[in-house]
């Protein structure tokens, strides 16, 4: 753990280790998604009850595990920032947050959609729904005081802190389903118990889920390689891999 | 196959719209998100090579062809 922290503080040890770990986790993530959407679509039993509108759940609820486990991410590294004043953490945390708001965004465009043939509405002001919009204004107020401030470190610090106490919203999406009274069903994928669903439709819907995890690693990884390219651009190594790169 | 045909398929026993919707905006979302980070790192690259280019050639250790290396060799010693 310390061994790790006290190497996450060499951007270039990073830039070196992310290189040889993001063709593994884009490749995954091609593949099982690829696996994912053939099956979800084509291959997975329709619904009893909702027919075929159900296969929306594939990019649903992948997409809302994403938005969740992505901003908490953004906090944990947040405070990695904060406590040990590591620049690496900071990095992934800015280039995290618009993933996050395309994730919560599809979670609740997938959803309205769903809705509609489901339960007859787009849109309900209720605690699951609600909560989730909440989350979208979070991600969107994280990268917007990115770009308000012209000095970085105020940018950081105060993107980190919004990061920190807005990661209390992510219990309240979890429990809404349980404290109120929701349209949205309680939760019917788990990693460790599957009663709530069919295998067959069990199955594509974990592959999915951990194609967008993938994705969401090698799109993190990627991105904050360039964010190194841009903040650390008057550094050595990083000149010298400029004159070398094609 | 679940369906018995690719029109089957297409329709979604009438529920294309929403099915397809959500699909279309997931896989819209995710692509454009690749080719995003593609092209900013390649235009960083770009830049990043510039600039150091540029940097060297005003610090008079440009290693270019015999007569533009004198020329504005000159150019930063008058200056």
């Amino acid at each position: 753990m310390w061994a790790l922290i006290n190497k996450l503080r060499s951007p270039k040890w990073f830039y070196g280790i992310s290189a040889r770990l993001q063709p593994w986790f884009w490749t995954a993530a091609l593949i099982l998604i690829a696996i994912g959407t053939v099956w979800g679509l084509a291959f997975a039993p329709a619904d009893y009850q909702q027919g075929n509108s159900f296969r929306i759940i594939y990019v649903h609820v992948p997409a809302a595990f994403l938005a969740q486990s992505i901003f908490v991410s953004m906090a944990i590294s947040a405070v990695v920032f904060m406590v040990w004043k590591i620049k690496i953490c900071d990095m992934a945390a800015a280039m995290m947050a618009p993933l996050g708001a395309a994730m919560t965004f599809i979670a609740l465009f997938s959803g309205a959609v769903w809705g509609m043939p489901t339960w007859g509405t787009w849109w309900m002001w209720d605690a699951r729904l609600t909560s989730m919009l909440i989350l979208l204004f979070l991600y969107l107020g994280v990268i917007a005081l990115r770009g308000a401030f012209t000095s970085r470190d105020s940018a950081s610090r105060a993107a980190s802190v919004l990061a920190m106490v807005g990661v209390i919203n992510i219990p309240i999406i979890k429990y809404s389903v349980d404290w109120w009274y929701t349209l949205h069903q309680p939760a019917t994928f788990t990693i460790t118990g599957r009663a709530a669903m069919p295998l067959e439709m069990w199955l594509p819907l974990l592959i999915m889920v951990l194609g967008f995890y993938s994705f969401f690693i090698a799109l993190t990884l990627t991105r904050t390689r360039s964010e190194i390219l841009r903040r650390e651009a008057n550094k050595r190594w990083v000149r010298e891999l400029a004159e070398e790169a094609p | 196959m679940f369906f018995d045909s690719f029109s089957e398929l297409f329709a979604m026993g009438g529920h294309a719209p929403y099915v397809w919707a959500a699909w279309g905006v997931t896989a819209a979302l995710l692509l454009g998100t690749v080719i995003h980070a593609r092209a900013e790192r390649r235009q960083l690259l770009r830049q990043l090579k510039r600039r150091v280019r540029r940097e060297s050639r005003l610090a008079g250790r440009s290693v270019g062809t015999q007569p533009i290396q004198t020329s504005r060799g000159g150019g930063t010693n008058e200056a």
